[in-house]
């Protein structure tokens, strides 16, 4: 449904941004050629007609060939795929990692110094605009510190379809900045929900129950306390990783990561209509997918979720 | 019904002795509990009564070492467990003591055991810790203990979660993971307040019976006479942080000599014991509770009291000894009242 709704709309896109005869048949073509063309796209059928035809050929995973280069669209898109996905995937785990633990350090000693840096830390990390943080990062990494290389994606390993960054050295040492930059919101938005559920979790009478146990303070914060709250942490970070992977546009073209984002950025100059259609049709279907997924580890975490 | 432990014979497990648990906060100061002694005496029950907000569940997480700090505190007095002031241990001696020693309950079955653990992991968490039982042997003493509390089927019920057991079901759980390691202190702070009344009198049931295998010391927090009357051996009657009676159960109900207690029974249609000294058959104790950041000057009860005095305004009586442990702070019965 969610999907068919896309579909319609990347169609309308396709269809009246501008006429793709024009860049099909080139500025100069004669208004024969042009008829031509539009024949032979079947530019010239009716509106629906042409709506089916775009819907079946997207069902076989044929949106066209890119204007520009004249390769699969979903081959240039899936080509880039990896890198955006190495990408996001650091990010999140960048942020679920610090967010949660930041999170609890925060819940348990809330008057502390280290408490009051990290809340002010992470309102920084809500309100300083992505690129704005990429060109810290930059700054002080690559530019002061001269730590890590400021842009590109460095040595790649290419395993089957898949080229990876993780393998070699200088694969890690380009995507930490990135990541980093593309992290940021979100490891604040997840100390933030940790800090506020952890907080509501250890009033809970259960955590008087497991104190009055005898339990030490360790098992009592992680093991019944933390537990409890990584449910909607978990899910909330799960969700965001489809809108990591989908919209690390500004971050990519920051640090010339050779990804989706940046791809889709060169499409939108060139009118790469094609390109631009695939990569949305793509977004969607990564973040249906994602939701599945999502919808699954949380059933798997609450046990008050149980399909018979 | 209560067992007839002789009064002199045990020397007591717990003493608690002028405890005093206040909260501090922007409003001031509130003492929740204010110079609170009583013992708990192994195989025997001893109820704690009172209104909503006197000060049952501070004293009972004093003797835990859990009252949330901040905002509260223990500021003085003594709880000695085995002759040891629980006050001064370290939390690693308080931990080991906690769960093994003294063991605690709570009103809700649902709320005070996780939801994402099931009830053998909960249980057997207990022998793990206290007993150093490896996995397997924990789980099947879990399994052991739903037996001893009558669960049906346990070991099926080992694997579920508490939202899959029914109140009834839960609370036996609870009072199951509480005495695993056979505790010499139960603390039990309102056990069947949440439960419908048959339910309520299997629960107290049970809690009968074990304590008489183990002969286990209970603390029994409530504010329902009926269960006291059922349950308790000795009966401490608190009012806004104090104690104001304390007696053996028999001896409160039949001799009953505060008027706040008096109160509380009259207020409360119990069984067979009826007391003396009230016109009517069932009578709300008129007048608020005092607020604990502005208690009156003499008796706290003094505003409500039908039978306040003078002197009850501007003096504060002393808890009084009447003969044979019954004990009372009232001027009525204190010297130095009519003065
Ligand atoms: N966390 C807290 N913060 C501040 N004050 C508290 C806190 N817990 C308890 N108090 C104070 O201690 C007083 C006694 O509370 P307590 O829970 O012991 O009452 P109770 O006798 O158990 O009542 P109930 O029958 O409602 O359980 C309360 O009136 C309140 O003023
Ligand atoms: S001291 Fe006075 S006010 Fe207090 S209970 Fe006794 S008679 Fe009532
Ligand atoms: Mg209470």
């Amino acid at each position: 449904m969610v999907l068919l709704a896309v579909s319609f709309i990347c169609f309308l896109i396709f269809r009246f941004t501008g006429d793709p005869v024009l860049m099909l048949a080139g500025k100069y073509a004669t208004q024969q050629e042009r008829e031509q063309v539009r024949i032979a796209y079947g530019l010239d059928r009716p509106f629906y007609v042409q709506y089916a035809n775009f819907l079946g050929n997207a069902l076989k995973g044929n949106f066209g060939k890119s204007y520009i280069s004249q390769v699969d669209a979903l081959d240039t898109i899936l080509e880039r795929f990896p890198a955006t996905f190495e990408l996001a995937l650091t990010a999140i785990c960048i942020s679920l990692l610090a967010g949660v633990l930041l999170g609890v350090v925060v819940s348990i000693k809330p008057k502390s110094l280290v408490s009051r840096l990290i809340m002010a830390g992470s309102l920084g990390g809500i309100s300083i605009p992505t690129f704005l943080m990429g060109i810290l990062w930059v700054m002080l990494f690559a530019v002061f510190l001269e730590w890590l290389p400021p842009f590109g994606r460095g040595e790649t390993v290419q395993i089957g379809p898949w080229r990876t960054g993780f393998l070699t050295l200088d694969g890690l040492k380009h995507i930490i900045m990135p990541a980093l930059t593309l992290s940021g919101y979100q490891l604040a938005v997840i100390l933030r929900l940790t800090r506020a559920g952890m907080r509501e979790v250890l009033s809970e009478e259960y955590i008087k129950t497991a104190w009055s146990k005898g339990l030490s303070p360790f098992t009592v914060i992680v093991k019944h306390a933390l537990r409890n709250v990584l449910i909607p942490v978990v899910t909330i970070a799960g969700l965001s990783f489809g809108e990591l992977i989908a919209f690390s546009i500004v971050t990519e073209s920051i640090f010339q990561w050779p990804g989706m984002g940046n791809l889709l950025l060169v499409s939108i100059f060139e009118t790469d209509h094609p390109v631009i259609v695939t990569y949305i049709m793509m977004a969607a279907c990564i973040i249906l997918a994602i939701n599945i997924l999502v919808d699954l580890l949380y059933a798997w975490l609450n046990p008050k979720i149980q399909y018979n | 019904m209560g067992t007839a432990v002789d009064k002199n014979s045990s020397e007591p497990v717990l003493s608690i002795d002028n405890l005093k648990t206040h909260f501090f906060s922007r409003k001031g100061v509130a003492r929740a509990v204010d110079g609170v002694s009583f013992d708990l005496t192994p195989g025997e029950v001893t109820g704690i009564v009172g209104e909503s907000g006197c000060g049952k569940s501070v004293t009972a997480l004093s003797v835990m070492g859990l009252v949330p700090n901040p905002p509260g505190r223990v500021v003085d007095g003594r709880i000695l467990f085995h002759g040891k002031n629980l006050l001064d241990l370290d939390i690693t001696a308080l931990r080991k003591i906690r769960g093994a020693g003294i063991a605690m309950i709570f009103q809700e079955p649902m709320s005070s055991l996780n939801p994402v653990y099931t009830i053998g992991n909960q249980i057997s968490e207990m022998f793990r810790l206290h007993k150093g039982y490896d996995k397997k042997q924990a789980l099947a003493a879990a399994v052991d203990m739903l037996e001893r509390v009558q669960i049906p089927s346990p070991h099926k019920r080992v694997n579920e979660y508490p939202h899959q057991l029914s109140g009834g079901m839960r609370q036996r759980a609870m009072i199951a993971m509480a005495m695993s390691c056979d505790p010499e202190i139960l603390i039990a702070d309102e056990p069947t307040t949440a439960l419908d009344v048959t339910v309520q009198a299997q629960i107290l049931d049970l809690m009968h019976r074990l304590k008489d295998d183990f002969s286990t010391a209970i603390q029994l927090i409530t504010h329902d006479l009926g269960v006291i009357a059922e349950m308790a051996d000795q009966v401490v009657v608190m009012y806004a942080g104090q104690v104001v009676e304390q007696a053996r159960t028999r001896e409160l109900f039949q001799h009953t000599l505060h008027p706040y207690t008096r109160g509380l029974l009259a207020s409360i249609p119990v069984l067979g014991h009826r007391t003396r000294g009230m016109d009517e058959d069932l009578v709300e104790i008129k007048g608020m509770i005092p607020s604990l950041h502005d208690l009156p000057a003499g008796c706290r009860f003094s505003n409500r009291c039908p039978e306040v005095m003078d002197t009850c305004k501007t003096r504060l009586p002393d808890l009084t000894d009447m003969g044979s442990g019954h004990q009372v702070r009232c001027w009525l019965h204190t010297k130095g009242g009519s003065a």
